[in-house]
């Protein structure tokens, strides 16, 4: 980073408070989702029916559920649980999309054509219905969750790749490194994949919201994750039961933890678009 | 029509790649649904094999492929386990359930989302413009099935407005003659009031937040393409010869602005195609979604098959919807 890139930064920053908290935000995130399990104030698995359903109060500032367990404690372990699958799931399309992407947009041709057709059939589709049947083909498991969530994100990466990859396959620099001999592939992954990198950043921060929600959605309906594991989806799902008898507190919480996660992670994917492509701020 | 006839031709491919695709997901895969269905986990390898061939999983996998494909062809999409009846049967019935509910919430959602919109390009930078963009920005951080529970809570058990969150009537209340399958039209046609009103009711709160997920979306094309064309020489034209604000703003600012709404339309509709499954299992709406959910959780091949086909065939449908609207709001679009 230049001076000039961290001064735009500051000054994008200073107009644009929300950058900062969100990224102030994704910062706590992180520290409780490493931390979580050594800082809450309860056994987030071990039941006490006694204390059964009980209402927000001062011991229990979420309150319990329906077996007595400490939501506040639960929703804080859970954050580890929510964010390694969607980060990883990101991780994964990310890592596979960029090289796809990239070689097809550098390539072209037939390639380029098949890949972009298979594209256009997995995107025209419900996603989340075809990341449903994929953990149930998969089997019911956590592992499978982040497989299907990656699936799903794939297409973007590879539309995104190739579409940054080909407007430079022609320029001067990639001439220049062919010309001094080196390989197709080596142009590929040393010379224009680093040049995508950035503005591919902003759609992994984008994108993690969303992979988010998926998981959530999938766990939410009785996929991957199984009680009595933390996690926010299956959380909302074991409230939900009791939602129509006054008991709020078992679905907004989880509720919120995942609304403030996402808002988080959009809010800096546009801070973030902000600082390194002004011209697309809206 | 031509065009639309060409589009539908060359949707074709995608389609039948999706048929090929769910076909080797769940079968190609690990899991033998045989073990499942036979009577328990000590059941006889002899049984395990006789309902293997019942199912036709023991042939090899490329027969077993063109048989589904032929089978698919001639109408025919296999039996579901579960209920025992015909898939493309269970379909046909739940299929409205799951339409009416996904229009119903297109229609608040664009109701909602188009004023939206445009009230926030007509004043950039004013309070509903960053009431608008904190609405949205909240509004698809919100996952659906938190939403539809938030508001059962508050409509349901707070407030008592919304009736008993389950199912599209009450289970006691007598149903129109089936003529469509959407129950506000039959209703209606039955000239049952009292009907169509508990019914409407019934629908009110899944469509509303399966709406609140696509109205940010939505108003955020709207307000970007109309700041563009309200900026456009033809708007200032039309301004400076006089006309009536709300003609500048409706017929020439907003008819050229609604091309890339509609786009977003159409893409909004396959995100709600998908949260469809959530809002109907938190309403126990009787929609193919939450039969192909169940299906899905009890290994039952057939439904879910026949789920992601129709899906399919429904987003092929509603793309050729759009470009057809394309052509009636812009004209020049049929021409190209």
């Amino acid at each position: 980073m230049t001076s000039a890139t961290l001064r735009h930064a500051g000054w994008i920053l200073r107009g644009n408070p929300l950058t900062a908290v969100a990224a102030a935000g994704v910062f706590l995130l992180t520290l409780i989702a490493i931390f979580g399990p050594w800082i809450v104030p309860y056994d987030p698995i071990v039941s006490n029916v006694s204390q059964a359903l009980m209402p927000p109060s001062a011991a229990h500032i979420a309150g319990t559920d329906q077996l007595g367990r400490d939501v506040f404690s639960r929703l804080i372990v859970a954050a580890r649980l929510d964010l390694a699958i969607a980060i990883s799931a990101v991780g994964i399309s990310f890592a596979i999309g960029a090289v796809i992407g990239a070689i097809c947009g550098y390539t072209g041709g037939r390639l380029d054509r098949g890949v972009g057709r298979f594209v256009d059939v997995v995107m025209a589709f419900p996603l989340f219905v075809l990341a449903m049947a994929m953990v149930a083909a998969l089997g019911n498991r956590v592992e499978n969750i982040v497989i299907a969530t990656a699936i799903i994100n794939l297409p973007f990466y590879i539309r995104f790749a190739r579409a940054e990859v080909n407007v430079r396959r022609n320029v001067g620099w990639v001439e220049a490194a062919r010309a001094c001999g080196d390989s197709h592939l080596s142009v590929v992954l040393r010379f224009l994949l680093p040049n995508v990198l950035p503005a591919m950043a902003v759609q992994i921060s984008l994108n993690l919201g969303w992979a988010i929600l998926n998981a959530a959605g999938l766990s939410f309906i009785g996929l991957g994750v199984k009680p009595p594991t933390p996690e926010w989806g299956i959380m909302v799902a074991e409230g939900a039961r009791f939602i129509s008898t006054g008991k709020w507190w078992l679905v907004a919480f989880p509720g919120l933890a995942l609304m403030l996660t996402v808002l988080c992670f959009n809010l800096l994917g546009d801070g973030v678009r902000d600082i390194l492509d002004p011209r697309m701020r809206t | 029509m031509v065009r639309a006839g060409r589009r539908f031709l060359s949707s074709l491919p995608a389609l039948f790649g999706v048929l090929v695709f769910t076909f080797l997901l769940m079968r190609v895969l690990p899991g033998d649904p045989a073990v499942f269905f036979a009577s328990g986990p000590n059941a006889g390898k002899e049984e395990i094999e006789v309902i293997r061939k019942q199912m036709g999983l023991n042939k090899p996998v490329p027969e077993q492929l063109m048989l589904y494909l032929y089978d698919v062809g001639s109408g025919n999409l296999g039996r579901s386990m579960m209920t025992g009846q015909l898939v493309t049967k269970d379909l046909r019935e739940r299929l409205p359930a799951s339409l009416e509910l996904t229009f119903t919430a297109l229609l608040i959602a664009l109701v909602s989302a188009v004023p939206l919109g445009v009230l926030a390009a007509l004043r950039p930078g004013s309070v509903i413009d960053h009431g608008v963009r904190f609405f949205c920005a909240l509004g698809v951080c919100v996952p659906t099935f938190v939403s539809g529970l938030l508001l059962i809570y508050v409509f349901y058990y707070l407030l008592g407005l919304a009736p008993d969150p389950t199912g599209r009537v009450d289970i006691f209340a007598s149903l129109p003659p089936r003529r469509t399958g959407f129950l506000l039209v039959d209703f209606l046609l039955a000239g049952d009031f009292d009907g169509w009103w508990a019914a409407f009711r019934q629908l009110v709160l899944p469509a509303l937040s399966m709406a609140l997920f696509v109205v940010a979306p939505l108003a955020r094309i709207t307000r970007a393409s109309m700041l563009v064309s309200l900026g456009s020489d033809f708007v200032r034209t039309a301004r400076s010869v006089g006309l009536p604000w709300w003609r500048v703003v409706v017929t020439y600012a907003l008819r050229n602005a609604i091309l890339p709404v509609i786009t977003i339309a159409g893409i909004v509709f396959s995100t709600m195609l998908g949260a469809n499954v959530l809002v109907e299992k938190v309403f126990s709406w009787p929609g193919v979604a939450s039969y192909a959910l169940d299906a899905l959780l009890s290994s039952d091949y057939a439904p879910v098959q026949g789920f992601v086909l129709l899906m399919a065939t429904v987003f092929v449908i509603v793309n050729l919807l759009v470009d057809i609207l394309y052509g009636i709001a812009d004209p020049r679009v049929t021409i190209g």
